[in-house]
């Protein structure tokens, strides 16, 4: 095989099995989401499909596909079709920068490793929004409208906070190659960037719930006040699909916490920050990778159900007043300390 | 294949684009805006064969991520029945005639100084760090960046002020 035969079959794989460990992950974040859901709340919760109701994906998944599919007569057709398609799209784009792995054999375990790696998940990530107003303008319909214009104002605004609150880490690392973030992060659980930058791992999480959608700050599909907001329209498939954009959405957001805050597949022991040489060190890095992912996934669930939402000016106060000027004040510390150092 | 892809990008682009003008199927503002978010991730596309990494990326994010977006948040609160039924103007066409035409010297007059040889490729690549030091060099292009920044400062001050209910607090 030449070089690049080998290069385009190996970033297929890659590719493939990225997609499919994501789609597994976001089946089963749905059943984890209502089990500890259930737990916090003193229930059971699905426990019937299976052992532990782990069959219940299955049984979700058919359900949504053989319900009917019912398109209302007033919405606005094609960009009703448009966009569910489009809420899935930036996540499993996003996959192709981020390193799950150091290497197997010889093989670097992310399918593209660019020197803006940050930037890029920032630019196809605000690709997002589109597909919640246009959700909500398809619809022709009040509620969601109002949803689809509180996301608008939500995503281009906490984008800001949450841009301006990784330049230290970026700044610190020297590179905004994400291998190469893992790679600063090295040698020590106090290299990890969540303690020699903790204001800016908080506004970071802070902003990834808000450009996640979730909890405390759901306000484009906020229940009690907009029945559901942006998706009230959609049915079977069409609304499984914005469900699955949402939990894609939170895998990919805990996957770039993990990779720019805690190291990526790294752990200070054992000699596992340093790229693996041998097939077992290298399998052993994409489990580091995956348990720091779901230990993420289990902190986005459990925030969904402690905690109450935000009231829409004090989302807005909390992004423009807070989040923003401590980012700023936090890149001017970071840069004259560094400078004092130097 | 760079070939191909260029051609296959490149016609998106303009198709695009004049469905961004002239869409023959639908007089919808929101539909116009859809298509410029299409000619921008085109016009990505074509940095990257560029191998311009770092402006491709730019492009979408700020394009395609914020100034679009801003454009629908308005577009879906209008009364855009209002404006689907105005007719053009003819002083409307002249002038967007003549601010068509400028830019298209702009452009040519650029392209003709700098020459159409493949020795000007490289220059458009760029490593962030590249960049920011271009940026960042007395000689290079600090003056210029440093004017953008207190224009950019300006227009921020005079929206806040625009937009501010009571003006006589600030």
């Amino acid at each position: 095989m030449s070089n690049e035969t080998a290069f385009v079959v190996f970033s297929a794989i890659k590719a493939i099995a990225g997609f499919s460990i994501m789609m597994f992950m976001v089946a089963y974040v749905v059943l984890a989401e209502r089990r500890v859901c259930a737990f916090i709340q003193d229930r059971y919760g699905p426990n019937r499909a299976g052992p532990f109701g782990l069959l219940q994906p299955i049984a979700d998944a058919v359900k949504a596909f053989i319900k009917e599919d019912f398109t209302p007569a007033h919405v606005r057709k094609v960009f009703f079709w448009l966009a569910p398609a489009i809420i899935m799209m930036p996540a499993i784009i996003n996959l192709a920068v981020i390193p799950f792995g150091s290497q197997l054999g010889k093989q670097p375990m992310v399918i593209a490793d660019l020197n803006i790696g940050v930037l890029y998940i920032f630019g196809i990530a605000s690709l997002g929004v589109y597909g919640i107003v246009l959700a909500g303008y398809a619809a022709n319909s009040k509620y969601p409208l109002i949803g689809g214009v509180r996301s608008a104002a939500q995503l281009v605004s906490y984008e800001v906070a949450m841009a301006l609150s990784i330049i230290p880490v970026l700044m610190i690392a020297g590179s905004m190659s994400l291998q190469e973030i893992v790679g600063a992060q090295s040698g020590g659980f106090f290299k990890w960037f969540v303690f020699q930058q903790p204001l800016a791992f908080a506004i970071f999480l802070g902003a990834s719930f808000a450009e996640t959608n979730r909890t405390p700050f759901d306000l484009p599909e906020a229940e009690q006040e907009l029945a559901g907001g942006y998706n009230v329209e959609y049915s079977a498939i069409k609304f499984a699909m914005f469900f699955m954009g949402e939990y894609a959405n939170m895998i990919l957001a805990s996957a770039v916490i993990v990779t720019l805050f805690f190291g990526g597949w790294t752990l200070p022991i054992f000699g596992l920050d340093k790229p693996a040489q041998t097939l077992l060190a290298g399998i052993a890095h994409i489990c580091i990778f995956l348990s720091k992912l779901c230990f993420f996934l289990l902190v986005f669930i459990w925030t969904r159900w402690m905690f109450p939402r935000f009231r829409y000016d004090q989302l807005m106060r909390l992004s423009w007043k807070a989040f923003v000027p401590l980012a700023l004040i936090n890149i001017a510390v970071t840069a004259i300390l560094m400078w004092i150092k130097k | 294949m760079e070939g191909i892809l260029f051609y296959i990008i490149s016609a998106v682009a303009v198709l695009c684009a004049v469905m961004v003008v002239a869409n023959p199927f639908s007089k919808n503002p929101i539909t116009s805006a859809l298509f410029l978010v299409v000619t921008i991730i085109s016009l990505a596309g074509l940095f990257v064969l560029l191998n311009a990494f770092f402006i491709a990326i730019v492009q979408i994010l700020i394009y395609a991520g914020a100034v679009v977006v801003l454009f629908l948040f308005v577009l879906m609160l209008i009364d855009l029945n209002e404006e689907q039924k105005r007719r053009i103007k003819f002083a409307t066409i002249i002038s967007g005639l003549i601010g068509a035409g400028a830019m298209i010297y702009v452009i040519i007059s650029a392209l003709c100084k700098s020459g159409f040889s493949s020795a000007n490729k490289n220059a458009i690549e760029g490593s962030p760090s590249a960049l920011g030091n271009a940026f960042f060099s007395r000689g290079e292009f600090l003056l210029p960046f440093e004017i953008v920044s207190v224009l950019l400062l300006v227009a921020i001050c005079g929206s806040i002020y625009i937009a501010a209910k009571d003006k006589n607090k600030l």
